[in-house]
């Protein structure tokens, strides 16, 4: 890990504060005892059914890793949860907003990591953070901005435009964008894409210090040993059903690996015969 | 109010500063726009009784199929590289991210549409330095762009983009087209408001009822 980063990331995890929620006064003051609340969900797309009757619910400062087989349902779910995918039936609140009713309320207090950047290839990483600080609404932008490019390792590179950057600099500026609003549920999907070992280590260093700030983190993952480490719980995902639930403190990453990899043979074989 | 508008001008401005920068559409659609109307300009003689009659039509041919070209990319940019998830992810109202589209469409057409008055001069002899026609011009594209934006959040969902869209979007925006060009024939024989008015009020009608339909169906059209 590089010593400026390593310095501040430190302090955010010596201090809270510096990775607490920027939601708005009206969200904070909307404080269920559950962060995330999931009950009965299915998705499908076509005659391909993504989720079957999912149940999941998460603590606030709790994290919690997805594992699965490619195609078991991991990005569905972690898609629903930041309102870009409607489910066909259940029901999905983020802290205590349904997310029927309450989409945009939902969205002001996730930050989300997936397989794209989501960054203007042609926009610099400051002018990048700059328009979603706007979109957010952020009063104190500029500050928001600069100390997201700081804690991720990119303040050199903030002036260059993302698409001379690496993937794994793309990718860090994708997670100071998904942290700049400090939201109070950070959800990954297989954050770990393109990181070398340096940013690997910070996005260790990024959930710790989201969690210990009080908010939650789910995180898909194909890395078990990883997300067993970050999480205080963990969920194996199979064909869109939730096969294995159990606490991170209670089980091995063999155990992990076993089921991930019973449910793939058996996936396989049903898929054969079918 | 105010965060609406505060998310439409972040995205305009977004839009207007990665055009500026990589000119990608606007080059595409300004090229195009010339290469058509040098074709007119060869297709048949521009004496002064037959550019009476059919100049108005050519140049809102022109308009028309530089606009498709220009709105098939409005969010097929940000379908392609991801980014239309970061917009949606935002905390503002889809009409919002749609006026902040329609007017940085608008604008970049409106652009084209400008510089291509002296290519008309020269190839044609039709001189649209005419206050009236400036107010159809601005009338009409909002009227393309206000369905145009809708549409293409539409088409940018399907494989068949290039396709799907003139298919949607020429139907709709006839009456707009049959406006245009009959009020700047209109505008060009010299008949002022008497001539132009009504069709002038055609077309704005037909802006304020698909900005205020299109924002409304924005929500819809980018649910996944």
């Amino acid at each position: 890990m590089r010593p400026g980063y390593a310095i501040i990331l430190e302090r955010a995890i010596a201090s809270p504060t510096t990775m607490t929620t920027n939601a708005t006064p009206e969200a904070l003051s909307h404080a269920p005892s559950l962060a995330i609340d999931v009950q009965g969900l299915s998705k499908s797309f076509g005659h391909m059914t993504a989720l079957r009757k999912v149940d999941l619910q998460l603590a606030y400062g709790e994290g919690l890793a997805l594992f699965g087989h490619n195609g078991a349902g991991k990005s569905t779910l972690i898609r629903t949860l930041t309102t870009l995918i409607r489910p066909d039936e259940g029901t999905v609140r983020i802290a205590g907003f349904d997310r029927e009713s309450q989409a945009s309320k939902i969205r002001s207090i996730i930050g989300y990591v997936g397989h794209q950047s989501l960054l203007y290839d042609d926009l610099t990483p400051r002018e990048n953070l700059r328009f979603y600080a706007k979109l957010y609404g952020l009063p104190d932008a500029h500050e928001l901005v600069e100390r997201s490019l700081a804690e991720v390792g990119a303040s050199t590179y903030a002036e260059r435009r993302v698409r001379v950057l690496s993937n794994g600099m793309q990718k860090r500026v994708a997670i100071a964008r998904a942290l700049l609003h400090r939201p109070r549920v950070l959800l990954l999907d297989e954050p770990e894409t393109g990181l070398d070992q340096g940013g690997l280590e910070l996005l260790d260093s990024v959930v710790a210090a989201v969690k210990q700030g009080g908010a939650s983190v789910v995180m898909a993952t194909h890395g078990t040993q990883r997300g067993l480490a970050l999480a205080e719980r963990a969920i194996v995902l199979a064909d869109g059903r939730v096969s294995l639930a159990c606490a991170t403190s209670e089980t091995t990453v063999d155990a992990i690996q076993q089921a991930v990899l019973a449910e793939r043979g058996a996936s396989s074989r049903s898929g054969a015969q079918a | 109010m105010k965060s609406y508008l505060r998310s439409a001008v972040a995205v305009y401005a977004k839009d207007m500063r990665l055009e500026a920068r990589t000119k990608e559409t606007f080059s595409a659609v300004l090229a195009f726009a010339v290469i058509v109307a040098f074709v007119f300009g060869f297709a048949f003689d521009p004496s002064p009784t037959v550019v009476a009659l059919v100049g108005p039509g050519i140049v809102w041919v022109a308009y028309v199929f530089t606009g498709i070209l220009g709105m098939n990319r409005t969010f097929a940019v940000e379908r392609d590289r991801g980014t239309l998830e970061g917009l949606l992810l935002a905390p503002v109202g889809r009409e919002a991210i749609y006026a902040g589209k329609l007017a940085s469409t608008t604008t970049i057409m409106l652009v084209v549409e400008v510089l291509l008055y002296p290519v008309f001069l020269v190839l044609f002899e039709l001189n649209l330095f005419n206050i009236w026609f400036v107010l159809i011009t601005i009338a009409a594209t909002v009227g393309f762009s206000a369905v145009g934006t809708l549409f293409s959040a539409i088409a940018a969902h399907t494989r068949a983009r290039e396709i799907l869209l003139p298919l949607l979007f020429l139907p709709i925006v006839l009456p707009v087209i049959i406006g245009a060009v009959a009020s700047t024939s209109a505008a060009l024989a010299g008949d002022g408001w008497g001539g132009v008015g009504k069709w002038l009020q055609f077309i704005v009608a037909f802006d304020l009822v698909f900005l205020v339909l299109s924002s409304w169906a924005f929500d819809f059209v980018l649910e996944e």
